[in-house]
């Protein structure tokens, strides 16, 4: 009996009148967990009960913990008839279940009813007593923490990362059983919630067994998908990445994250170069060794709050120094970045430690898409493939071997097609389907990657290379530290073949001789010494460390194709038959669209295919920066295939110059002026350019792998060829892509490059759209015109109702589409619009402009001086690390970069702290310490008492200038809301909508009785909306989820100024204005 | 191609004051079913949402709200079409739909989790959703706020041009705001400033139409068209802190929505003022040689002050009947303001006359009901100051 769940009934509030003759209610409770219900006194004549019941308690085993949710369900009394049910309110317990989460859960819970939706409130307080439980062959994975969030969470540092963990469970859906057919709609809607409920805990618990035998303790990339698969069935799955997380001591677990983008991956590695930014703000650094090394090493992000003393920070970079040093023969330290201009045996090297590290796992996979700095070595490209399956009725829930096979041939082709791109690990992993009727499309795609293998098991590594391999190795975690800085640590050190952290992850990790496919390869603009392809594909976000020049914005490639209805094996075939052709013309879009913004590389990319029963949508959508390392873009040119006469030529030409304008236009818009480089284009073996890093492949159930050439036969990518309609249509889509309006930057990435000064005002929306194709005979082109508008009119109408935020950047701006029914396109979106100070970000741009001139010659001269200052006193870094000495000089050489560094960064300083204040009127919330926050949660727990605690929602995993102090556990909820009375609730729109609504107001109620005030990587799933207008019904399936946080504000005293990253080198830029 | 269904929903609700307002306004077409839903009058929450699908149901119905803010220049600057003003405008008008069940309990509006609104937002959204139009208020004012009312609102807006759905959600206001008073114990400004969570003037303006809907003062006759809206909700005023109960002490059981009995039965001794002759010239005597040489309108004054007095003291005298009560304003006028104005004295001639007629009295030896006298007369005489004019 290892656990007993507390439960209390405090009161209720804004009842429903469910007796019409008193206008009053007699309302009473049913708190139910597993098989045990207990029930309240029936609190007679009121709207607002005061129960005050006594605790029920449940003792039940911990497994049941894990798998069920408290059910509480209100009702009527009712002497003469039945009770009839008020609404229920569903709470998962398993935040109370880690000792790092939540400890109790209370407040006020919106009661909810499957048609009639939210009717009043109901406050709950739970609580769980847990018995340690020591035996190993148990079923629970209780305390094993669940993330959402696709990076190491801010206030945790990730020792170790284990890989990859999935799992699945099937059942039948309630909704298909005979017995639907004599139950009530309600009925039959709990039903499926309880059921999904009960799954998802199932699912959390066996994933939680495996992160466990991993011998993790944690879930980080969580990402949880229902199929509902119809008559067949219904499969729950998720994926993520198991980590050992440490928890960092709360007070330096300073995760500001004024900059976002360091912040994640600053507190999750040792790095030196953050380091040397410490003594900054310290001011006395004569005792560097001063505290022992521990085994927890916490480490200050860049932007540590001053209060920290300073002999604390010292002693934290000592420590962490020290260790840096123990750890590194047996990390593996020669497995690191350093891929020297003659890097063939280096390489091979890097290559076979990180092969050990990684071929024990099955799948080399992450979900994350934001690595700890170090990290991420190289980058091959994105890797996708997709699979078109036909349903057949799941047999054995207990053993669902069909699906898990599927996903299994799905993961291996991933697999290989990443080691055919030269990479070992699989980044951004992502998995999807799409289902209509019995046909379904199963897809995954990820980025291919080249790891440090630091990061994984230890006993896989051993003491990598010689001495002096040893010694050129800069510590392994500095690649992640801004441009500058990583650039000065590295030279100091004396390694000046090393791969600089802003490009080193766009140096290619496949073999030159040997490339998997026809690509061109350049050198490096950044640092001259390694090949990089023209143009990089990826799933993941923008490296924090990656040097940008300009703007990221929103890049969207948009396909809608037609489809002959069919059924089973026919449908099926013809829709694999389709599939390679869409990925391809998606691919040419994204591409085209691209170059017209005069950017090389795309982050966060996510193709999505849905199928209908007559068509087939597919919406690609990714970030488009401009890479600085990699090679400026070329233009586009046009080129009629048949010269005739001269109104076409004249026609080609002014295309050709709205083309020109258009990517002149962009180049402003997106503030991309890179500096003028010589073109050297190197040997590239096949001279044909290839329009891609993208490398996937389409397979039928049939397992045959068709691969598909992209090369595009010998064409030039940049050329197009108007020869038939297909392609003016092209340029057509091109040119309508309306232009954003002024002061709107997008992307659907975390964050955006090249806007640093975030304000705290953010507002998340969710956006659906359903379309009525009332054409019937439409053909491809015309489908496509009227899916690129159905997009660009939603992208257009946020702009307009986000208008009050502007200067502002939508962020996350993930696209979900959809064809639930014939005839009909569903667009969904959710997103956050976040403002940002205009008058320093412009402050900003006109530094990185005024910097970016100077930029290669300022940065020359700080390398040099500190390869200078470090040559000299460098040697005893040679000697094999981890002697006592090489610490102190580590130290040391450190103190004097960081007189140079700490020069720079005053004058930094100075200017963003006039930033800071400016902006901090604007900050409107009181922080609400975790402290404060429990004593206010006490006064609010009194019945119609203090306010509704605010709770913010964002789907990034950070809210700017807040500093996430606490992760209270995973928000899972899926919800049903249907409707007898379509007409009489607005419409279709005024439906969803109060439902959109109420899933909100529930997962704010949620996170507010956890204690929480934000969710972060808030994502909504699913969205399944199915009407019958006629009937007047309407059904609506929403699974939302999301990470309940606890934050607390910057105060400006503490917001130390942003250093601004993304390789932007910011200090020399700051120090050009001064 | 047509859009079937256009949502946007956002975590923290912020309206747009400007398309509120055009909410506000009625800038719908709200449609003839609204006649039949209303005998379901049971619920609030059935009325609201019958609206809410005649609103919706007819898309068309927000194409004005979408044309006045195309006027307003609402695009300028933004890239933006009229179809995507018609979405936000739909969108808005949801949402205020949804809140208008929670507005009518403003108290709900705090600590309901429906949607998550600014605070200073529900300070807006409440202040906005109880203002009214004075037009309108003047011309219901006094009426009972029943069905029979309501039912005349048609008229009511032709006449006045404000939609009938923005009159019918002031005439709810009014109702509502009644009914929850009607029932409390204690000061009838401070009871609404708490339910309704409105702001001092506001609150102060529905006592005064809580005030006169209580006590049916008529205020629609001809001769009271020249006053406005806030002549009365001066006057409504003056009454409820001097002549109700709760006037002389708050911790009363009853509420201060009537007129103090005791009071105006105690009003009936002043008669004695014009009864008793000695009295009446008495008096006279010492409001002339208190006023001769000071005004032009002396001779008017003196002419005229036994039929002035017996107007003031008459109306006293037949407060104790409620029939009465309703004419007391038109009573004020025709007794005591028309004269005076025929007679063109100024708003100064005024001030002096009722200063020193009220004065005056305590003089008098026979005449004991100083403290009726002056209850009376200082409500009497600021009602009359403030009615005095054009």
């Amino acid at each position: 009996m290892p656990g007993k769940l507390k439960a209390k009934i405090v009161a209720g509030r804004h009842l429903p009148v469910m007796d019409r003759a008193s206008d009053l209610t007699d309302a009473f409770v049913e708190v139910k967990f597993g098989n045990t219900t207990f029930k309240t006194d029936v609190y007679p004549k009121s709207l607002n009960p005061q129960w005050n019941s006594e605790w029920f308690k449940f003792e039940v085993d911990d497994e049941d913990l894990q798998d069920e949710p408290l059910q509480i369900t209100v009702l009527d009394h009712d002497t003469y008839s039945a009770n009839d049910a008020i609404g229920k309110v569903y709470i998962d317990i398993d935040p109370l279940l880690s000792s790092e989460a939540a400890t109790v859960i209370s407040g006020w819970f919106p009661i909810y009813d499957t048609i009639h939706g939210i009717r009043g409130e109901i406050n709950v307080l739970v609580k769980v007593d847990l018995f340690n439980d020591l035996n190993r062959f148990r079923q629970s994975s209780c305390g094993v923490k669940f993330f959402c969030t696709t990076s190491i969470p801010r206030c945790y540092r990730a020792a170790l990362v284990h890989g990859f963990v999935e799992e699945l469970v099937v059942n039948e859906d309630p909704e298909y059983q005979w017995i639907d057919r004599i139950r009530t709609p309600r009925a039959s809607n709990e039903a499926r919630q309880r059921l999904i409920s009960l799954m998802s805990g199932e699912l959390q618990r066996k994933i939680g067994l495996k992160v466990l035998e991993m011998g993790g303790n944690a879930v980080v990339g969580y990402l949880q998908c229902f199929d509902l698969e119809g008559e067949s069935g219904l499969v729950v799955r998720a994926i993520g990445t198991a980590c050992t997380l440490d928890k960092l001591i709360p007070g330096s677990a300073s995760n500001t994250n004024t900059h976002p983008n360091t912040a994640p991956a600053s507190n999750a590695c040792n790095s030196p170069s953050k380091e040397i930014k410490e003594p900054v703000f310290s001011e006395d650094p004569t005792h560097p060794l001063s505290v022992p090394p521990t085994p927890l090493r916490t480490l200050p992000s860049s932007s540590s709050p001053p209060p920290f003393s300073p002999s604390k920070l010292c002693s934290r970079q000592s420590s962490s120094s020290d260790t840096d040093l123990s750890l590194t023969p047996k990390m593996g330290m020669g497995s690191g970045i350093s891929v020297g201009k003659e890097a063939g045996p280096l390489k091979t090297l890097l290559r076979q430690q990180a092969q050990s590290a990684l071929e024990q796992r099955e799948f080399p996979f992450f979900t994350l898409t934001c690595f700890p700095p170090g990290f991420l070595v190289h980058i091959g490209g994105v890797v996708s493939a997709r699979s078109v399956k036909l349903l057949d009725r799941i047999h054995n829930p207990d053993e669902p071997e069909t699906r898990d096979a599927w996903w299994e041939e799905i993961r291996q082709e991933i697999k290989s097609h990443a080691k055919a791109l030269g990479c070992h690990a699989v980044v951004g992993y992502s998995e999807s389907t799409t289902i209509c009727e019995e046909v379904c499309i199963l897809s995954a795609s990820g980025t291919a990657a080249m790891l440090n293998p630091r990061f994984m098991r230890e006993g896989c590594l051993d003491a990598g290379g010689s001495d002096q391999r040893l010694s050129r190795q800069p510590p392994l975690g500095m690649v992640g530290s801004e441009r500058a800085e990583g650039e000065v640590s590295s030279s100091w050190l004396g390694f000046d073949d090393a791969s600089p952290p802003s490009c080193g992850f766009c140096h290619i990790p496949y073999d030159e001789f040997n490339m998997p496919f026809p690509a061109q390869l350049t050198y490096c603009y950044h640092c001259r010494r390694q090949k990089v392809p023209d143009v990089l594909f990826t799933t993941i976000d923008l490296p924090a460390e990656a040097a940008v020049t300009g703007k990221g914005c929103l890049i969207q490639a948009r396909l809608c194709r037609t489809k002959k209805k069919a059924q089973g094996e026919v449908n099926a075939t013809a829709i694999s038959n389709l599939l390679p052709f869409m990925e391809y013309e998606l691919h040419t879009q994204l591409m085209n669209k691209l170059k017209l913004r005069c950017m090389n590389a795309l982050f966060g990319l996510r193709i999505q295919i849905s199928v209908g029963e007559n068509m087939l949508l597919g919406l690609a959508s990714a970030t488009g920066v401009y890479l600085s390392a990699l090679p400026a873009p070329g233009g586009i040119q046009i080129a009629g295939k048949t010269p005739s006469d001269l109104s076409y030529d004249q026609h080609i030409s002014t295309m050709q110059k709205r083309i020109n304008d258009t990517i002149a236009m962009n180049k402003e818009l997106y503030n991309i002026h890179p500096p003028e480089c010589i073109e050297e284009v190197v040997g590239s073996p096949i001279p044909d350019r290839q329009r891609s890093r993208l490398f996937r492949s389409t397979s039928e159930s049939s397992d045959e792998l068709s691969e598909l050439d992209l090369s595009h036969g010998k064409k030039d990518a940049f050329v197009l060829e108007i020869d038939d309609t297909d392609a003016v249509e092209d340029i057509q889509s091109l040119l309508t892509d309306a232009p954003m309006p002024a002061g709107f930057y997008s992307c659907n990435t975390e964050v955006m490059p090249g806007i640093y000064n975030w304000t705290s005002g953010l507002q998340m929306f969710t956006s659906v759209r359903v379309y009525r194709l009332n054409n019937a005979n439409l053909t491809n082109q015309g489908l496509n015109k009227i899916f690129t508008d159905l997009c660009e009119n939603l992208l257009k109408s946020l702009y307009f109702k986000l208008r009050s935020m502007i200067p502002c950047c939508l962020c996350h701006l993930n696209f979900t589409v959809a064809v639930p029914e014939e005839e009909l396109i569903q667009v969904a979106v959710t997103a956050v619009a976040m403002s940002f100070d205009k008058e320093t970000q412009l402050a900003a741009d006109k530094a990185l402009n005024k910097g970016s001139g100077e930029n290669e010659e300022q940065l020359q001269f700080s390398m040099e001086l500190c390869g200078e200052s470090t040559s000299s006193n460098n040697q005893p870094t040679a000697k094999p690390s981890g002697l006592p000495e090489s610490a102190m000089t580590h130290s040391s050489s450190r103190d004097r970069c960081s007189t140079w560094l700490e020069l720079l960064r005053l004058k930094a300083h100075t200017i963003r702290r006039g930033s800071v204040k400016t902006t901090s009127s604007s900050e409107r919330c009181s922080p609400l310490p975790e402290v404060r926050s429990r004593s206010l949660r006490s006064t609010r727990s009194l019945p119609c008492g203090a306010p509704v605690t605010v709770v913010k929602m964002t789907p990034l995993s950070f809210l700017p200038r807040t500093r996430i102090v606490k992760y209270l556990g995973i928000i899972n909820m899926f919800f049903i809301r249907e409707t007898t009375s379509l007409r009489e609730e607005g419409g279709v729109s005024g439906f969803l909508h109060s439902f959109i609504a109420e899933v909100f107001a529930m997962v704010r109620a949620h996170v507010a009785a956890l204690g929480g005030n934000a969710v972060v990587s808030y994502s909504m799933k699913e969205c399944v909306f199915m009407e019958n207008p006629n009937k007047n019904q309407a059904q609506c399936l929403i699974n939302v989820s999301g990470d309940a946080v606890i934050f607390v504000r910057e105060s400006d005293q503490e917001a130390i100024p942003p250093l601004i990253t993304c390789g932007q080198t910011s200090t020399t830029g700051a120090d050009g204005t001064t | 191609m047509s859009v079937e269904l256009d949502v946007f929903v956002v975590n923290t609700t912020i309206m747009d004051e400007e398309v509120y307002q055009l909410w506000l306004d009625g800038y719908t077409g709200l449609g003839h079913n609204i006649n039949q839903l209303t005998h379901i009058d049971i619920l609030d929450t059935v009325i609201h949402q019958s609206y809410e699908s005649c609103y919706l149901s007819a898309p068309s119905s927000v194409n004005d709200a979408v044309k006045v803010r195309m006027e307003g220049g609402v695009l300028e600057g933004c890239e933006a079409s009229a179809e995507v003003l018609h979405s936000d405008t739909m969108d808005q008008y949801r949402t205020f739909q949804m809140c208008e069940r929670l507005l009518h309990s403003p108290v709900k509006l705090a600590n309901q989790l429906l949607f998550q609104i600014p605070p200073h937002r529900q300070v807006m959204l409440i202040e906005r959703y109880y203002a009214f139009d004075s037009v309108f208020v003047r011309e219901v004012l006094g009426k009972k706020l029943s069905k029979g009312t309501k039912k005349d609102l048609d008229d009511v807006s032709a006449k006045t041009g404000v939609t009938l759905k923005s009159c019918r959600r002031q005439f709810d206001n009014f109702k509502r705001v009644f009914k929850v008073v009607e029932e409390l114990k204690g000061p009838l400004v401070e009871n609404i400033r708490q339910h309704f969570l409105l702001s001092d003037k506001l609150a102060r303006d529905y006592a005064a139409i809580v005030f006169f809907a209580n006590n049916r003062f008529e205020t629609g006759k001809k001769k009271l068209h020249y006053l406005t809206f806030q002549d009365f909700a001066f006057c409504a005023g003056q009454l409820i802190s001097n002549w109700t109960v709760g006037a002389l002490d708050n911790m009363v059981e009853d509420m201060d929505v009537d007129l103090e009995k005791e009071f105006l039965q105690d009003l009936k001794e002043l008669k004695i003022l014009i009864t008793d002759r000695d009295l009446l010239d008495q008096h006279k005597s010492l409001v002339c040689t208190a006023l001769r040489g000071k005004t032009k309108a002396f001779n008017e004054m003196e002419a005229n002050f036994k039929n002035l007095s017996r107007g003031l003291v008459n109306i006293a005298a037949k407060l104790t009947n409620t029939k009465e009560v309703r004419d007391f304003f038109i009573d004020l006028v025709e007794k005591f303001i028309e004269p005076c104005r025929s007679d063109k004295w100024t708003a100064g001639d005024m001030r002096l006359y009722l200063t020193h007629y009220t004065n005056s009295a305590h003089v008098l030896d026979t005449f004991k009901h100083q403290v009726v006298w002056d209850r009376y007369m200082g409500v009497i005489k600021s009602c009359i100051l403030k009615m005095y004019h054009d």
